[in-house]
C-alpha cells in the first residue's frame, strides 16, 4: 500500500503525473547536458603529468554565448510556466458535477473528522468514497477545515495535498478511477502527534458504496447483551466528547463511534482494531499513543470490560 | 617595488603572546576583522557538529519504522533545534563571517566601517545561540523534562500560540532568533557601508571579487527582509505574553499570515546563504583552472538579479495552502524566473574551467563535487517550483532532499572549499591534503547516500517531521539507506576537524600566496597583520596579482 | 594609522551609509506592522471599532512634524558654528517630542483605563497598539540622543566637528517624523 505519486488512482492525481513527467523530462534532459559537459570539461581539460606550467589563454566573456545561456533558458521557463498554469487551472477550477459527493474533513489534533453532509453520516479517519464512472462522474468534493492547528490533508494517489486551516476553509476533490484503498496521512505538522494522524480513502463500486451508505445512516445498533455496557457508558463522561447515533452520547469534540467497528483502526491509524487494543485504549490512550487528548478514563475493571464489549457491537 | 611586506612568522604577525589569559583577553575585546571572522566561523563550525549530531539522532530514529530510541516530543525539539541552529547559527555566522574575514582584504581596506558595531553583532549572535539551546535545560515545557522549542523552525502559527504551545519552549525559539537577527541587521549595515564608501585606490566596484559582489548583495537583501522575520516574531511575543491576537484564529485572525510574512524573509534568506557559496566558487575555481572567471560582469548582473527577483518568490512555500489560481501561477512563474539568474552561473563557471589546466587540490575537489550537487538542487528546485507537482511534493521528503542538496551540496561543500582554501592566509599553515580528500571523499560520498536516496522516500508519499512511520507504505529501504550515509558524513567532518588541529600546531607553513592566486588578500603575508597592508597596491584590474605576475599581458585591457 | 581607501568624502559618507542603511531596515519593519493594521482592518470580531474610539490627535502631530523643522535649525546653526542657538533648537526638539510621547500616553490612558480597549481587545486592538507602540519606542530612542545633543551643546561639547554626527540624528528623527504621517494617515484618517 504504497503511496506513490507516480501511482496514480484518481483524476487530479493523473493530472499532476502527467505535468510531473513532463517537467522531469526537462530538467532530465537539463541534467544530462550540463552534468555531462561539466565532466567532459573536467577530465578534458585537467593538469596532465609533464605539463610546461606555463599559464592557458585567458579567455573574459563572450557575449554570444552568455546571450545564448541566457535567452535558452528563458524560453524554456516560458514553456513550462504556459504549460504549468493551464494545469493549475484545469485542476483548481474544477466544478462539481450535479452527482458529485460533498464532504465535509474537519482536522483536528491528531485526528480526522469525516462528515457527509447531505448523506448525514459521520465519521473519522477512514474515507470512503465511489468510483467515479466517466459516463455519469460522481468526484468527491471535499471541503477542509481545522478545529485547531494547520494540518495537511494528503492522499498521494488520489490528489496532491492540501492544507487545513482554522479560520479559512478550503476545497479539493478526488475522482477514483479504480476501487482500492488508498493511504495518507497529514502532512503539516501539526504537534506532538503529526506522525499518528494516518489517513485511507476507499473507492467502492457504486453499489458497494450504496450499501456503505446505508449500514453508517443506521443509528447504533442496541444489542440486548450489551445493555449493561450501553448504559455504564452513557453515564460516564465519554458522551461528553463522543457521540454514539441513537443514544444520549452527543458530543462533537472526539470520533463519532457509532459504527466505530466497521473501522480498522484506533487514533486515527496508529493501533489495529481489535478487542485487545480497544479496551488498552480505552483504559489509557496515552501508552499507545503519547500524547493523544483524550484521557485516561481509569475505569474499575468491571467497567472496563462492560464499556468495552459494548463498544465492540457497534458495527 | 614589491608589495609584499617582510615576511613574518604567523605568531609575531597574530600578535600572540603571554598567557592564555591575555590570549583570550584580545580575542574577547577584539574588534579586528580577521579575528571576528574567525569567531564566526569556528562558533559556526561548533554549531554544526551540534546540529549534526540532532540530525543524527532523528536519522536513528527513523531508520526503521516503529523504532523508540527517541520519544516523539524529543524527536520533535530535535528536528526544530536542527532546523533552527543550521539556518541561524551556522550558515548566517559562517558566511558572514567570511564576509567579515575577507571583504576588506579583498577591497583593500583595513577594517569595517564599524569595528565596534561588528563585535556587538558577533557578542549578540553568540548570545541568541546559547540563549536558544540553553532551553534544553531551561523549565519544564507541556510534555516533559527540558523546554526546547518543538514547534518547527519555520514555527508555523498557530501551533506557536499559548493555546498549543504552552510553556516556554517557542519562547527561546522566538527571543533567541530575534535577537541574532538584530546581530545580522548590523552586520549588514557594516558590509554595505564598507564595500560602498571604503574601497582602496583603483578598486572601482567593477574591479571588486565576485565574493565582495555577494556579500554587498545578501547584505541589502538582509536588510530588506530580516526585519520582516523580526516583526513576526515581535508580533508572536505580543500574542504569547501580552494576549494580542496577531495569529489567533479565535479572535478572526490569519493563520496566514505569519506564513506570507516568514516567508517572505525565509525565501530571500535562502539566497542569503547561497550568495556566498557561488562567491566562494567563483574565486576558487579561477584559480584551480588557472583561468579568469568567465563573464564577470554577467556574474554580477546575475547576482543583483536573483537578488531582486527573490524577494517575488516567497509563495512557493504555501502552495498547499490555498493560494488560488493566480498566486499559484504567479509564484510559479517568478520562481521559474529566478532560476535562470542562479542556473546560468554555472555556465559562467564551467566556461571559466573550459579550457583551462584544472588542478584537483582539496578545494577545488569540494567545488567539483558542489557543482553537480547544486545542478541537482537547482533542478529539483524547478520542479517544485512548478505548483501542481509541489502539491504532491511539498511537506514531504523530497523538498528536504532538496533542500539538503542546495544547503549541504551546494552551501556547505563550498564552505569546507573556502575553508581549504583561505585557512592557509588565516593562520599561515596549510591544511594536509591527504586529511582533505579522506575528508572529501568521505562526505561526498555520505551526503549523496543520504540526500540522493532521501527524494524517493518523498516520491513515494513520505511525509517530513513525522517521527516515526507505518511499516507497510514501503519507505523502510530508502530511510535505512539514508541513514546508513551519515557515519560516513560523521567522519569525514572527524577528520576534517583533526586536519584542522593538527595544522595549527605543526602544519608546513604558508606564505603569502600558496595557491598562486590573483586577489588582493594573496598580497599580504599569511596571517595578515592586523593593519592588513603595509601599503595597499593600486589595482588596475580585477586581478591585481595577475597584472603583477604577468606585466606582459595584465587584464585592464581585457576588460 | 588612517584608514586606506578614505577621503574626507567617503570619511562622511561611511556614517550616512550605515544611517540610511538602518532607516532602510527600520522602513521594512514598520511596513510589516503597517501591512498587518490594513489587512486586520474591518475584521475584528468584536468592538470597539477604530471610529468608536479614535480622535484625530491634531496637537502632537503638529508637535512632532514642527520637530522635524526645529531640528534642521538645529543641524544648520551648529554648521555655522552657533553650538549654543543648536542647543537651543535641540531643546525645542526635545520638547516638542515629549509633547508628541505625553500625549499618546494620555491616549492610551483613556483607552486602556477608561475605556478597557487593550492589545488584547480584538485585531484592531493588537494592530494598533503595536504600531502605534513601535513607532513611540523610536520617538523614546530619538528623544534620547536629542537630549544628549542638547546637553552637550549647551556644555560647549558639541562643536562645528561633529557636524555630521549630528545631522545622522536628524536624519534618524526626519525618519522617525514619516513614521508618523504614515502611521497618521492610515490609523486616525482612515478609521472610517
Amino acid at each position: 500500500m504504497t503511496p506513490n505519486i507516480f501511482a496514480p488512482a484518481s483524476t487530479p492525481a493523473f493530472a499532476i503525473r502527467e505535468l510531473a513527467v513532463f517537467v522531469i523530462g526537462i530538467t532530465g534532459v537539463i541534467f544530462f547536458l550540463v552534468a555531462g559537459l561539466t565532466a567532459f570539461t573536467l577530465v578534458r581539460f585537467r593538469r596532465r603529468r609533464g605539463d610546461d606550467g606555463r599559464e592557458p589563454a585567458q579567455v573574459y566573456g563572450s557575449v554570444q554565448i552568455e546571450l545564448a545561456w541566457t535567452v535558452v533558458p528563458l524560453l524554456i521557463v516560458v514553456v513550462l510556466f504556459l504549460v504549468t498554469a493551464r494545469y493549475i487551472y484545469a485542476i483548481e477550477r474544477q466544478s462539481p458535477p450535479p452527482d458529485a459527493l460533498e464532504i465535509t474533513i474537519v482536522g483536528h489534533q491528531w485526528w480526522w473528522e469525516i462528515r457527509y453532509p447531505k448523506l448525514g453520516i459521520v465519521t473519522a479517519n477512514e474515507l470512503h468514497v465511489p468510483v467515479s464512472d466517466p459516463a455519469r462522474p460522481t468526484p468527491a468534493f471535499i471541503t477542509l477545515q481545522s478545529a485547531d492547528v494547520i494540518h495537511s490533508f494528503w492522499i498521494p494517489q488520489l490528489a496532491g495535498k492540501m492544507d487545513v486551516v482554522p479560520n479559512k476553509t478550503n476545497r479539493v476533490w478526488i475522482e477514483p478511477r479504480q476501487p482500492g484503498t488508498y493511504v495518507g496521512q497529514c502532512a503539516e505538522y501539526c504537534g506532538l502527534q503529526h506522525a499518528g494522524m494516518l489517513l485511507t480513502a476507499t473507492a467502492h463500486s457504486q453499489e458497494d458504496f450504496a450499501r456503505w451508505v446505508a449500514e453508517q445512516r443506521a443509528p447504533g445498533r442496541d444489542e440486548a447483551g450489551a445493555r449493561a455496557g450501553r448504559e455504564r457508558f452513557a453515564s460516564l463522561a465519554c458522551i461528553s466528547c463522543h457521540t454514539i447515533r441513537g443514544t444520549p452520547a452527543n458530543g462533537v469534540f472526539r470520533p463519532d463511534l457509532t459504527h466505530l467497528m466497521r473501522r480498522s483502526t484506533l487514533g486515527a491509524g496508529v493501533i489495529p482494531n481489535t478487542p485487545q487494543m480497544l479496551r488498552a485504549w480505552i483504559d489509557d490512550p496515552a501508552v499507545l499513543k503519547p500524547g493523544a487528548l483524550m484521557p485516561a478514563m481509569k475505569l474499575a475493571r468491571e467497567d472496563l470490560d462492560a464499556v468495552t464489549a459494548y463498544l465492540l457491537t457497534l458495527n | 617595488m614589491s608589495v609584499l611586506p617582510r615576511t613574518m612568522t604567523p605568531a609575531a604577525a597574530a600578535g600572540t603572546s603571554g598567557s592564555v589569559l591575555t590570549a583570550l583577553h584580545e580575542w574577547v575585546v577584539t574588534v579586528d576583522h580577521k579575528r571576528l571572522g574567525i569567531m564566526y566561523v569556528a562558533t559556526g563550525i561548533i554549531f554544526l557538529v551540534v546540529a549534526g549530531l540532532e540530525a543524527s539522532a532523528l536519522r536513528l530514529q527513523l531508520a526503521w519504522p516503529g523504532l523508540h530510541l527517541v520519544p516523539p516530543a524529543t524527536f520533535n525539539r530535535l528536528f526544530t533545534m536542527h532546523g533552527t541552529t543550521m539556518v541561524f547559527l551556522v550558515g548566517i555566522p559562517i558566511v558572514f563571517g567570511f564576509g567579515n574575514y575577507l571583504v576588506p582584504l579583498m577591497i583593500g581596506a583595513r577594517d569595517l566601517a564599524f569595528p565596534r558595531l561588528n563585535a556587538f553583532g558577533y557578542w549578540i549572535l553568540l548570545f541568541g545561540g546559547l540563549l536558544l539551546h540553553f532551553s534544553f535545560i531551561g523549565g519544564d515545557g507541556l510534555y516533559g523534562a527540558g523546554s526546547a522549542p518543538d514547534v518547527g523552525w519555520f514555527a508555523y502559527a498557530p501551533l506557536t500560540s499559548p493555546a498549543f504551545s504552552p510553556g516556554n519552549a517557542t519562547d527561546y525559539w522566538n527571543l533567541a532568533i530575534l535577537v541574532a537577527g538584530f546581530g545580522t541587521i548590523a552586520t549588514a549595515i557594516n558590509m554595505v557601508t564598507t564595500i560602498l564608501t571604503m574601497r582602496g585606490p583603483g578598486m572601482t566596484l567593477g574591479r571588486m571579487p565576485i565574493f565582495v559582489w555577494e556579500i554587498l548583495t545578501i547584505s541589502a537583501l538582509s536588510l530588506i527582509i530580516l526585519p520582516p522575520l523580526s516583526a513576526a516574531q515581535i508580533m508572536l511575543l505580543l500574542d504569547r505574553f501580552l494576549g494580542a491576537h496577531f495569529f489567533d484564529t479565535q479572535a478572526g485572525a490569519s493563520a496566514v499570515m505569519w506564513q506570507h510574512f516568514f516567508w517572505f524573509f525565509g525565501h530571500p534568506e535562502v539566497y542569503v546563504l547561497i550568495l556566498p557559496g557561488f562567491g566562494f566558487a567563483s574565486e576558487i575555481i579561477p584559480v584551480f583552472s588557472r583561468k579568469v572567471l568567465f563573464g564577470y560582469p554577467t556574474l554580477v548582473a546575475a547576482s543583483a538579479g536573483i537578488g531582486l527577483v527573490a524577494m517575488g518568490t516567497w509563495a512557493h512555500h504555501m502552495f498547499v495552502v490555498g493560494l488560488g489560481s493566480g498566486l499559484s501561477a504567479a509564484f510559479t512563474l517568478s520562481t521559474m524566473l529566478v532560476a535562470v539568474p542562479t542556473g546560468m552561473k554555472i555556465f559562467n563557471w564551467l566556461g571559466t574551467m573550459y579550457g583551462g589546466k584544472i588542478r584537483f587540490a582539496t578545494p577545488m575537489l569540494f567545488c567539483c563535487a558542489f557543482l553537480f550537487q547544486f545542478l541537482c538542487a537547482g533542478l529539483t528546485g524547478i520542479m517544485l517550483s512548478v505548483a501542481p507537482f509541489d502539491w504532491q511534493l511539498s511537506d514531504s521528503y523530497f523538498v528536504v532532499a532538496h533542500f539538503h542538496f542546495v544547503l549541504i551540496g551546494g552551501l556547505v561543500f563550498t564552505i569546507f572549499a573556502a575553508i581549504y582554501y583561505w585557512f592557509p592566509k588565516a593562520t599561515g599553515r596549510m591544511l594536509s591534503e591527504r586529511l582533505g580528500r579522506w575528508h572529501f571523499w568521505l562526505f561526498v560520498l555520505g551526503f549523496n547516500l543520504t540526500f540522493a536516496t532521501m527524494h524517493v522516500a518523498g516520491l513515494l508519499g513520505m511525509p517530513r517531521r513525522i517521527y516515526t512511520y507505518p511499516a507497510d507504505r514501503g519507505w523502510e529501504f530508502w530511510n535505512l539507506v539514508t541513514t546508513l550515509g551519515v557515519p560516513l558524513q560523521i567522519a569525514g567532518v572527524v577528520i576534517f576537524v583533526v586536519n584542522i588541529v593538527q595544522a595549527l600546531r605543526s602544519g608546513p607553513l604558508a606564505g603569502a600566496d600558496p595557491w598562486d592566486a590573483w586577489t588582493l588578500e594573496w598580497a599580504t603575508t599569511s596571517p595578515p597583520p592586523s593593519y592588513n597592508f603595509e601599503v595597499v597596491p593600486v589595482v588596475s584590474s580585477r586581478r591585481p596579482l595577475w597584472d603583477l605576475k604577468h606585466p606582459d599581458d595584465p587584464d585592464g585591457p581585457h576588460e | 594609522m588612517t584608514p586606506v581607501g578614505t577621503s574626507a568624502v567617503s570619511a562622511a559618507w561611511r556614517g550616512r551609509a550605515g544611517v540610511i542603511g538602518l532607516i532602510v531596515a527600520e522602513t521594512s519593519l514598520f511596513a510589516v506592522f503597517v501591512v498587518a493594521y490594513l489587512f486586520y482592518m474591518g475584521k475584528s470580531l468584536n468592538g470597539p471599532f477604530p471610529k468608536d474610539v479614535l480622535e484625530l490627535p491634531i496637537f502632537i502631530t503638529v508637535c512632532l512634524l514642527s520637530s522635524s523643522l526645529t531640528v534642521a535649525f538645529a543641524v544648520g546653526a551648529l554648521r555655522r558654528g552657533r553650538t549654543h542657538a543648536a542647543g537651543i533648537w535641540f531643546l525645542a526638539t526635545v520638547v516638542l517630542g515629549a509633547i508628541f510621547l505625553i500625549g499618546t500616553g494620555r491616549e492610551w490612558y483613556g483607552l486602556i483605563v477608561g475605556r478597557g480597549f487593550t492589545i488584547g481587545t480584538n485585531l484592531f486592538g493588537s494592530t494598533f497598539y503595536s504600531l502605534v507602540g513601535l513607532h513611540a519606542s523610536h520617538v523614546t530612542i530619538g528623544l534620547v540622543m536629542l537630549t544628549l545633543l542638547c546637553v552637550f551643546a549647551f556644555r560647549g561639547a558639541l562643536r562645528h566637528e561633529h557636524i555630521e554626527r549630528a545631522e545622522l540624528v536628524s536624519w534618524y528623527w526626519h525618519f522617525v517624523d514619516a513614521v508618523w504621517v504614515v502611521v497618521f494617515t492610515i490609523i486616525y484618517l482612515g478609521r472610517g
